[in-house]
């Protein structure tokens, strides 16, 4: 089993957490997808400490950002695969 | 895992099992909580619930203020009661309601008496309620008489990968046995709430929920002055990498496993739809949501928490699970549960939920929570909207 930096709740998801105490920029993350057990790799281009997101595609302003499969707010400012996902860059979509 | 077919409980009156033995002080207003206290302070083995309010409600809030108060009294884990209040007839109204459960309740007023003769007169009751209580022993009970309510704080992402699925799994495994479960917590479904509402075991049940959501959420479009931001998420929650009210939400929902409920209960209401998963309309707020479960008669409360919550309440044991190894590290004291190891897949869920349950049995046989031995005992009333 290839080390976990990264868990993917579901396929579909455009995001993952980061589960080990950070990852650093340019660092070659191992991600593993909780739906299907299956694995992949994500080069990040931040430091990203545990618990954030990192984005796992190309995100431009107003794409929804899925988490658990389901949506979890919209994006405010564009996002590159590998980038920081929070609060600078995504927003709810409720109130 | 063999999941055990009992634990050791204290058998009541009217059929249920509690986890704890406690006599409580309970005050029905703000200004008697001196006495409560005075008495508490006097007679060992029993503890005061002092809270803030009590005075001048009416209506909806008024209703929520007896059933908290009745429902804290009536719980299990509740051996015997004292009922301290400024006047006779509401104090009358919450003695009567707990009797029907048969356990010992007596009610004191204040008025035309004064502090120091209450405070003489209670003592030598609450003396001796704690020492028949003392003589209670615990028995073996059916795991189905375990209540188990639900709720998590200073959630981060971790709470949604690990220890809210942890929680989860112990639903699954444990409501076939026959338990009764509640989850809470109405605005921290909001951006799950149609998913939410399809886990109503019932076309009513699913309604009764939609219809309970909406309205928290037509309050708070009314009164929030620009959104929640400050408030959902937390500063905490933020921290820990949860960036939207949605994505908490669904972290929440992980909670009930793959349950389905069979009623929407008001805050503090008993359940009486028989085992099963129910779903409270509560803060969510910790310390009012746990306070609103416990009058609602759950007798043992798992709490997974992502940076570090640190609440008890004064009758139901509170066990605090965690899957963020820095808080596993940092807050040690806090932590009945450690289930960081899930992010490191050195655990899976099947061996986390097992865990779980054997230290759910434990606490359930007398084993003090960290929180219990930290002294939290936080009880806090919901307040609807402000008084007459």
């Amino acid at each position: 089993m290839a080390k976990t930096d990264i868990i993917i709740h579901d396929k579909k998801d455009n995001v993952g957490v980061i589960v080990i105490e950070k990852v650093t920029k340019g660092q070659d993350c191992g991600c593993w997808i909780m739906e299907d057990d299956s694995s992949s790799k994500v080069k990040s281009e931040a430091e990203i400490p545990l618990g954030h997101k990192i984005a796992l595609q190309d995100l431009n302003e107003g794409d929804t950002i899925i988490k658990y499969g389901h949506d979890i707010g919209k994006v405010v400012k564009s996002i590159k695969k590998g980038d920081h996902v929070h609060v600078h860059n995504v927003k709810t979509k409720k109130w | 895992m063999q999941i055990p077919k009992s634990f050791l409980g204290f058998k009541r009156e009217n059929g249920r099992a509690g986890t704890r033995n406690h006599v409580i002080i309970l005050p029905v207003d703000d200004i008697s909580n001196a006495c409560a206290e005075a008495v508490a302070n006097n007679i060992k083995g029993t503890i005061a619930l002092p809270h803030s309010y009590g005075r001048l409600q009416f209506g909806a809030d008024l209703e929520l203020h007896f059933r908290t108060m009745i429902g804290t009294g009536r719980n299990p884990n509740v051996a015997a009661v004292i009922v301290i209040g400024i006047e006779p007839k509401w104090t009358k109204r919450i003695v009567d309601a707990i009797a029907k459960t048969g356990k010992p309740v007596e009610g004191f007023s204040i008025e035309g008496v004064g502090d120091i003769d209450t405070i003489a007169k209670v003592s030598k009751k609450a003396q001796e309620f704690s020492m028949w209580a003392s003589e209670k022993q615990r028995e073996e009970c059916p795991i189905s008489d375990l209540w188990i309510s639900v709720k998590c704080g200073e959630s981060d992402t971790t709470s949604g990968l690990a220890s809210n699925p942890t929680v989860g799994n112990l639903m699954d495994k444990l409501e076939p046995l026959g338990v009764h479960l509640c989850f809470g917590e109405t605005s921290e479904l909001t951006g799950a709430e149609t998913v939410c509402a399809k886990r109503g075991k019932t076309k009513e049940a699913q309604d009764k929920f939609m219809k309970t959501w909406s309205s928290y959420n037509d309050f708070i479009l009314k009164e929030a002055t620009n959104d929640l931001s400050e408030s959902q998420p937390t500063a905490g929650n933020i921290a820990g990498g949860l960036t939207t009210i949605e994505e908490k939400a669904f972290g929440n929902f992980q909670k009930i496993g793959s349950r389905k409920f069979i009623d929407v209960l008001e805050p503090a209401e008993e359940p009486t739809k028989g085992k099963g998963l129910y779903f409270m309309d509560t803060s969510s707020a910790a310390a009012e949501c746990v306070t609103l479960q416990a009058a609602g008669g759950f007798n043992i409360h798992l709490f997974p928490t992502g940076q570090g919550n640190i609440i008890g309440n004064p009758i139901e044991p509170v066990i605090k699970l965690t899957a963020n190894p820095l808080t596993a590290k940092t807050m040690s004291e806090h932590i009945d549960v450690d289930v960081s190891k899930i992010l490191s897949r050195e655990m899976n869920l099947d061996q986390a939920g097992d865990e779980l349950i054997k230290s759910t049995i434990k606490v359930a046989n007398g084993r003090l929570t960290c929180a219990e031995a930290l002294g939290h005992k936080e009880f806090v009333m919901t307040k609807l909207y402000r008084s007459a």
